[in-house]
């Protein structure tokens, strides 16, 4: 398909994005012309949702300029790519579930008002669902919140195409079909190529690769916050990709010594939609595949099937690592000390009242073993860097007697460093018995384990142990081939 | 910003150092006649408030969304049905006792049951056991006000060594309390779930139980304040308890304890209840009526709240 | 793939069916309260009521509570009685400020991310304080005009009821019609969304706060207008029966999810739960506590609902 060299709806140069210690997009030019349809397609950590973040507004980059119609944008945010026409369908409904279908395109276009918008508005949408989603049967006066998770998703993606008055000219899609079964899919992905050769621009973003293939007209490939290739849809096929989507080998290759844990009893299992999970005495076992597929349930779901919300438990069967530290980790208010204690308080307590010396001892003892750095445990958790928090939350879980230990992604945001030095602790515990159960993003870890299950769409898709445990077999399960 | 800074830090001192100032006030109006007198009758009616005002602190601190408003009505049916019970018998002292705090233990129960079982939100949870409880002792006092046992009205309204004994009660629950926040396995379950309930599950605390613990705490402390004030009211009116729902919250927020929870503060409760009395009385003194006193007291709630400031970011 | 009524329709069935079967048992226990006196007064004070419940309802739908309901309401009340009737200028002014102070408390509440517990409690005080200096001991005297309103007689209904369809009608309108209703509603359910959407949030909760004013003032307007005179308590429980009555009327505290309609049917069957126990001969004690008991019960029936719905929407 032969691509006009028109002016860029939207064209981002060289934008550069950190979050703290980790660097988002490292210096990513792209531009999107009236006519095509990109295909942005990557593994955890890529900066696909960063790069997307920053064309539709929501997101400055901290260097690098962004331009619309040939003309440099000084001053760009959502408003500002709304008015250019720039829409985004998420992953997470952006929809008010206590809303009708009506009442929610109402909210999203702010041009609909007057007397009478009602009738104007149900237009908008039904014209937009019937377009996309021919046959659909949604009836536009259903509130949002009862309707099925896959109507949702037709919903939000109709309102992304609809027009009333400003007229979509971009339309960024963020794993759109997760929701949707084939043929739904099959239809919105039809609208999508109609959309294009009539001179719209769509950003798809898939982990369904043969979609992306289908649908875009070009496909870039990023990695590690760059874009590493960019080629005309007809020039890739999946394994290219996928292969694209893998490192540069590297020469120092991750030591990771194979152990033989055969003989070691079962400490913990659960079984799922997919293939079961196992874990045994001593074995770090990895959860790996695109981030948001599972993973986390998973470990939710082990976590909550030994342990207790009534009574306390005397010897904790699991203990838990949190990666999303706000949501689910850290206590704002206190201070290292009693964010590190909270866990194995037991242990430090008799007849319920806390031996105040054997708390400041064992925190001492793991501030030294762990390097946690902080001039007093007393301080304020907050006052930590974000490496050394996550390193309380595992001393935390490490100083309990728990054998089992479940790590819910906390690597995610840490600098190297301490990445480092809590992989060693992780190797020593292994080695003295413990084991772990470790959801992680980022494929250099996951490849530190001894088993990997590969999650895909809620489900385990792949177990991989030993040898098999590459990024090229980890990439390939991850992502979604030709429909069997 | 540094004066808000500090106080921030230390919020019980504000609340003292403002029922300092008020006590003052009040002192300089009847030129130091009164100063015993009135610092006697501050730490009487305060003592009520901070049995009942502890009791609330401990359900404030597990979060936002949790709060007791079955207080008054528990208050009411405790006193009432233990003065009946003892029907001014000095023997029947202990078992009035023992079943004003079965009731607070049922009343608890019940709340407890309901936020849970039947997934209502706290607040209407423990309206509704309200409105039961309150019908209940309504039922309970058919119009006969009985008196206390001599020994129980005389104790509740004299002194020991100069400080009013039921003062020196709420001496005694405080530093219970204080005990309990402070150096015990359960207090740190309360603050951490408060803080963050996500995080305190996640971390092994047993949210269910704790809070159910918490929510029965609250209501004993209630109902024993109950009996505590239908001895000293010399009767069980079916009123007794009506001001102490908005004071037990108001002496929470005004002695620094943080409304979203995670953070509790018992000295503060005194300073607190000691300045709404003083105010009151000073503002009596000056000869202002009820109006003026409702109105600055709903102004100070209200100047406080927006001082300290509201939910932590991030948290809905 | 519609076999089943809209689900707002079902929840709208809890409410209006045990209003009914509460008017049968009302019927069937005194016969004479069919008539057009008997539902006069069986529904007269429940005018005033859904006032306060349909302002209740508006907070609740921005995810919010008022504690202060009945004392404003007993301060309008108050002021109704006195300055409305001798110094009337005055008295619009007076309830035209309570209605802005609404609406800046909704601003400062937004800005500050005040509990609204706290500072609705606080402004409890306020009222009350202000009400008591009007009116320190019981007093005062409707005027004319709203005395004259709420004695009418129409025709086919008793006024209590052409009120209350009325009430019901014009709350619907603007709650769940027009495009502000869905811009206070939207905030409710998903605030991040409409602020994305380029809505103000601030301008929209004040508009939400402000309505809600407008409603308690007409309540205490038509309480006065009932009574004939007013003083500083009168509508203290006024707090907790709106609350209730937006509760049993389907509402729900956080997402958003109100129901005009249903919230004036709650306020009907509060009303009437109150005359159901009196003709049963159970003692006024418990009259209070069958109001809880209501909403327990109400509150159990809509988990059981909500379940039953889950199950379905799983299949």
């Amino acid at each position: 398909m032969t691509v006009r060299m028109s002016k860029a709806i939207i064209e981002v140069a060289d934008a550069k994005v950190s979050f703290a210690a980790v660097r988002a997009l490292a210096g990513v030019t792209l531009a999107i012309r009236p006519g095509e349809c990109v295909g942005l397609v990557g593994h955890n950590g890529a900066g696909k949702s960063t790069i997307v973040s920053v064309i539709n507004g929501g997101l400055t980059p901290q260097q690098g300029s962004i331009s619309g119609d040939g003309e440099p944008l000084a001053r760009y945010g959502i408003n500002a790519a709304r008015a250019r026409g720039i829409r985004c369908v998420f992953q997470e409904l952006s929809l008010c579930p206590n809303l009708t279908v009506v009442e929610n395109t109402r909210i999203l276009h702010r041009q609909l008002g007057g007397l009478g918008w009602r009738r104007r508005a149900r237009l908008v949408i039904e014209r937009s669902l019937d377009a996309v989603f021919p046959g659909h049967g949604i009836e536009s006066d259903r509130t949002v919140g009862d309707l099925s998770i896959a109507e949702r998703q037709m919903v939000e993606i109709a309102m992304a195409f609809s027009d009333a008055g400003i007229a979509p000219r971009l339309i960024i899609l963020d794993e759109p079909t997760s929701s949707l079964d084939a043929s739904l899919a099959e239809q919105m992905l039809a609208h999508v190529r109609r959309f294009v050769a009539s001179g719209g621009a769509v950003i798809l973003i898939s982990h369904i690769l043969h979609e992306i293939l289908a649908t875009a007209s070009r496909i870039v490939v990023m990695k590690d916050g760059r874009i590493v290739a960019e080629r005309p849809a007809d020039a890739w096929t999946e394994h290219g990709l996928v292969e694209a989507m893998g490192s540069v080998v590297k020469g120092e290759a991750h030591r990771r010594t194979l152990r033989d844990l055969a003989k070691e009893p079962v400490v913990i299992a659960q079984t799922g939609r997919g293939l079961p999970l196992q874990a045994k005495r001593g074995e770090i076992v990895g959860l790996a595949g695109l981030a948001g597929h599972g993973q986390t349930r998973m470990l939710m779901k082990l976590h909550a099937a030994s342990t207790a919300d009534w009574l306390p438990r005397r010897d904790p069967a699991v203990t838990f690592v949190a990666g999303d530290r706000r949501l689910n980790g850290v206590f704002e208010l206190w201070s290292v000390l009693k964010n590190f204690s909270i866990a194995s308080l037991h242990d430090l307590a008799l007849r319920g009242v806390v031996d105040a010396g054997a708390e400041a001892e064992r925190a001492g003892e793991w501030k030294r073993r762990i390097d946690i750095r902080t001039p007093d445990m007393a301080n304020r958790m907050l006052s930590l860097s974000g490496g050394n928090q996550q390193k309380v939350l595992f001393a935390r879980s490490l100083a309990t007697r728990a054998p089992v230990v479940l790590m819910d992604d906390p690597m995610r945001g840490v600098d190297v460093g301490t990445k480092q030095e809590v992989y060693e602790i992780i190797r020593q515990e292994a080695q003295r018995g413990r084991t772990f159960v470790w959801y992680s993003t980022e494929m250099e870890e996951v490849c530190l384990c001894d088993r990997v299950y590969v999650f895909r769409e809620g489900e385990i898709v792949a177990e991989l142990a030993g040898d098999a445990v590459s990024e090229e077999n980890i990439l390939a399960a991850s992502f979604k081939g030709e429909a069997a | 910003m540094r004066i808000v800074d500090r106080l921030s830090r230390a919020p019980w001192i504000w609340s003292w150092f403002a029922a300092f100032l008020v006590w003052f006030a009040t002192i300089m109006v009847t030129g130091g006649a009164s100063t015993l007198g009135l610092s006697q009758a501050a730490l009487t009616f305060a003592a009520f408030s901070i049995i009942v005002g502890i009791g609330q602190m401990f359900v404030i601190t597990l979060g936002p969304g949790n709060i007791d408003l079955s207080i008054p009505a528990t208050m009411t049916l405790a006193g009432t049905v233990a003065l009946k019970l003892m029907d001014v018998d000095n023997a029947m002292i202990l078992p009035g006792l023992v079943t004003a705090i079965l009731i607070g233990i049922g009343v608890g129960i019940a709340n407890y049951a309901l936020i849970k079982a039947l997934r209502i939100p706290p607040i209407i949870a423990t309206l509704s056991m309200s409105f039961i409880v309150q019908s209940a002792a309504i039922w309970t006092n058919r119009g006969l006000r009985i008196k206390p046992p001599s020994f129980l009205a005389d104790f509740t309204t004299s002194t020991t060594l100069g400080v009013p004994n039921v003062s020196l009660v709420a001496l005694v629950i405080s530093l219970i309390a204080w005990f309990l926040l402070e150096k015990t396995v359960y207090g740190r379950w309360i603050s951490a779930i408060g803080q963050s309930m996500p995080a305190a599950r996640m971390a092994g605390v047993p949210v269910d139980g704790t809070r159910f613990v918490t929510y029965v705490l609250s209501a004993v402390l209630a109902s024993l304040a109950g009996y505590l004030l239908a001895c000293f009211s010399g009767g069980a009116a079916l009123n007794m308890g009506t001001e102490y729902l908005l004071m037990s919250i108001a002496v929470v927020v005004l002695g620094g304890t943080a409304v979203a929870g995670g953070d509790s503060n018992v000295p503060g409760i005194w300073g607190a209840s000691l300045f709404m009395f003083l105010v009151v009385s000073m503002l009596n003194t000056y000869g202002l009526g009820a109006g003026i006193r409702l109105i600055m007291t709903g102004l100070i709630i209200i100047s406080v709240i927006m001082l300290a400031g509201g939910r932590r970011p991030g948290v809905r | 793939m519609k076999l089943t009524p809209s689900a707002d329709a079902i929840r709208l069935a809890i409410p209006a069916l045990s209003l009914a079967v509460l008017l049968a048992a009302v019927f069937w226990l005194q016969p004479r309260a069919m008539s057009y006196i008997g539902l006069n007064l069986l529904f007269n004070l429940a005018v005033p009521i859904a006032l306060a419940t349909i302002a209740q309802m508006l907070i609740m739908s921005v995810n919010d509570l008022d504690l202060a309901m009945g004392t404003f309401v007993s301060f309008v009340a108050c002021v109704a009685a006195t300055f409305l009737r001798d110094e009337p200028l005055v008295g619009i002014l007076i309830l035209a400020g309570g209605v802005c102070i609404y609406a800046v408390l909704g601003v400062v509440i937004h800005l500050r991310g005040l509990p609204s517990i706290v500072v609705s409690l606080g402004m409890s005080f306020v009222w009350a304080g202000l009400a008591v200096l009007l009116l320190p001991a019981p007093g005062g005297q409707a005027p004319e005009w709203v005395r004259s309103l709420m004695t009418m007689k129409p025709p086919v209904a008793p006024m209590a009821i052409v009120a209350s369809v009325v009430i019901a009608v014009v709350a619907h309108l603007i709650v769940m019609r027009s495009s502000l209703g869905v811009l206070i509603r939207g905030i409710g359910g998903n605030q991040r969304s409409v602020e994305r959407a380029g809505w103000s949030v601030l301008a929209a909760r004040a508009a939400a706060y402000g309505l809600a004013g407008v409603f308690a003032v007409l309540a205490g307007i038509a309480l006065v207008g009932l009574t004939t005179s007013a003083d500083a308590n009168i509508a203290l429980r006024y707090t907790l029966l709106s609350i209730a009555g937006v509760i049993l009327g389907g509402g729900e505290f956080i997402g958003g999810r109100v129901s005009p309609i249903g919230a004036v049917i709650g306020a009907l069957t509060l009303t009437l739960a109150g005359s159901f126990l009196s003709f049963l001969r159970i003692s006024p004690d418990w009259q209070i506590g069958a109001q809880g008991a209501i909403l327990i019960i109400v509150l159990a029936l809509r988990l059981l609902l909500n379940r039953l719905e889950n199950r379905e929407k799983r299949r």
